[in-house]
């Protein structure tokens, strides 16, 4: 960079760069005063004490969370979830993909299939109607409720095939030549080649499986079946206290701050481990799927 | 290869589209779907007669067109500045930061800032103290909710739409920027002149498909921060078919006024990809 070498030019660069660092650190300031309460002994929560640093260190919230028969069901339920329904949904949408990122010369149907998915995009039945269905299905309290609804994903189908797309079409001519069926194209030598695509959208799908809580919510009426969100919506956010043992150790456990900020920093935990990967990949996803010319 | 996908998508994203007609019933749930009184229009003149219903749309339509124009703006503007930062390094560490609360979703987010606003030794408070201001209830406060519905949304998004400028802005060509030293340009002229006409594609695509979006003010994020006490203020499209309709057992009600979101909304997604296609020449198919 040889441009612009101004002294005011220098100081406008201090003066920014620190601003954007300071305003970064602003976004993560709410998660850190979280992490602090949760390290903090239940005394120095409770009674405010607690801004960025933790006072009186102790692991006692976490090792009560972990400790409680409900949450850790609950985690088990998320983790399940999760891998069945990335891996499933994965399967769907390798499979959709890839005829759809045919050319309509050699997949004549093909505009009415895209037709027929970019339909689940712009209009739905709406809650209530989805609710019904489901009910009817008898799949109320089941863990399939919870990934069946919402796999067939129109939007990562069109980031998949997007990428499908970028692939030489005379590889797949000649392994047609070697007499290989589309099935074997698509394993073989798709999926291999897409390999970085296909991580990027098993971590959108992990990422959706582990956030959503609304599905938890309605689909599963008892609270022993809910993944760790749900759960931790009902007790973080509503307050209700009935979803967990009503003993009155757990009670207590309950209403102090810091337990609630453990709680709140292990159902984030996941995704800040991935955080990593997920922030790679999924720039390289959005620039592919938005900035495409 | 298509089998499971079409099948799937039959069952769940197309049989409920059967199920819209419990929005011309007055429907109860032990009886089939065709054994239901049908009560024709009904229920939609309910909608437009019931005075908290009318509210409901009004405030999906201020909190979501506050919501896009600021998630434009701030993102736009966040990002031409730290185009300026010169080192590569500090630039992704700004934006690794700002990406974070992306990832997580409203109840953790929503958790976290229900103990930061808590009037009651709440982080922000505890802060105004200091100043010795008065506890405010932010979140219980019909003035306050919608403010901060727009602000933690923006804390949440505004990372997503400044990685997507960012994107832009290192695809504008550094001919360009070269061929304006020549000419004398400074660095604003620079800017002004090149850098903000370069986003003028991307900032149509991502504002045309937000507004395309407009009648979703965000359910997860209200549910997870209202309360009671700000229904008046906070109360959206679809946290009032989730009360009305699968709570409070209003299915015919509750499914009218999701059919009448749905049909808006697809009107306005169509449109928004047309314009967008028509000025930016951007297709997802």
């Amino acid at each position: 960079m040889t441009r612009y070498k101004s002294p005011q030019h220098r100081i406008f660069c201090y003066v920014n760069n620190t601003l954007l660092v300071l305003l970064a650190v602003l976004c993560l300031v709410p998660m850190i005063h979280i992490l602090a309460v949760s390290l903090s002994s239940k005394a120095a929560a409770n009674a405010n004490l607690v801004g960025l640093w933790p006072v009186d260190f102790t692991l006692d919230s976490y090792l009560k969370t972990i400790g409680n028969r409900n949450f850790v069901d609950a985690m088990i339920t998320s983790f399940l979830r999760t891998g069945l329904g990335t891996v499933l949904g994965m399967l769907l949408v390798c499979l959709a993909a890839y005829p759809l990122s045919k050319e309509n010369k050699s997949f004549r149907q093909r505009g009415f299939y895209s037709w027929f998915f970019i339909i689940t995009m712009v209009f739905s039945g709406g809650l209530i109607p989805s609710y019904i269905v489901v009910q009817k299905l008898g799949l109320i309290n089941s863990l399939w409720a919870l990934i069946l609804p919402g796999i067939v994903n129109t939007w990562l189908i069109i980031l998949m095939m997007n990428f499908f797309k970028t692939i030489p079409k005379e590889l797949e001519e000649s392994a047609h030549m070697d007499g290989a069926d589309p099935f074997t194209v698509l394993g073989r030598i798709y999926l291999p080649l897409a390999l970085p695509s296909v991580a990027t959208i098993a971590l959108f799908m992990m990422v959706g499986h582990w956030n959503s809580w609304f599905d938890g919510l309605i689909y599963i009426n008892d609270a022993k079946g809910y993944p760790l969100s749900t759960l931790l919506q009902t007790i973080i956010v509503q307050q209700d206290f009935t979803k967990i043992t009503p003993d009155a150790a757990t009670m207590e456990n309950l209403s102090q701050r810091a337990v609630k900020a453990s709680q709140i920093f292990i159902g984030a935990a996941p995704i800040l481990l991935v955080y990593p990967f997920l922030q790679r990949y999924f720039v390289k996803g959005i620039v592919i799927g938005a900035v495409k010319e | 290869m298509l089998l499971p996908a079409v099948l799937l998508a039959l069952v769940f994203n197309y049989l409920p589209f059967a199920g819209l007609a419990i929005a011309f019933q007055d429907f109860k749930p032990w009886k089939g779907l065709f054994d239901n009184t049908w009560v024709g229009f009904d229920n939609f003149s309910e909608m437009f007669s019931r005075p908290d219903a009318l509210q409901v749309i009004l405030n999906t339509l201020v909190i979501s067109g506050l919501k896009i124009v600021f998630g434009l703006i701030v993102p736009f503007v966040f990002a031409l500045f730290l185009n300026e930062v010169l080192s590569r390094g500090l630039q992704r560490f700004i934006q690794t930061l700002v990406f974070l609360p992306y990832f997580i979703s409203w109840v953790i987010l929503g958790g976290i800032m229900i103990d930061i606003l808590s009037p009651s030794g709440g982080l922000l408070n505890n802060a105004l103290g200091v100043f010795g201001l008065k506890p405010i209830f932010f979140l219980g406060d019909n003035n306050w909710f919608q403010p901060m519905l727009i602000v933690t949304h923006l804390w949440k998004e505004f990372g997503y739409s400044t990685v997507i400028f960012l994107a832009a802005l290192m695809g504008i060509s550094p001919q360009l920027y070269e061929a304006a030293e020549v000419d004398g340009a400074n660095r604003v002229q620079q800017v002004w002149h090149i850098t903000i006409p370069g986003l003028l594609a991307i900032t149509i695509v991502v504002g045309v498909l937000a507004l395309s979006n407009i009648l979703n003010a965000g359910f997860d994020q209200i549910f997870n921060l209202y309360n009671p006490m700000v229904y008046q203020s906070g109360d959206v499209i679809d946290t009032f078919v989730y009360r009305v309709g699968l709570l409070s057992g209003n299915f015919g009600l509750g499914t009218a006024v999701g059919l009448f979101k749905s049909l808006v909304s697809m009107i306005l997604i169509i449109g928004a990809y047309k314009l967008a296609d028509r000025f930016a020449h951007y297709r997802i198919f």
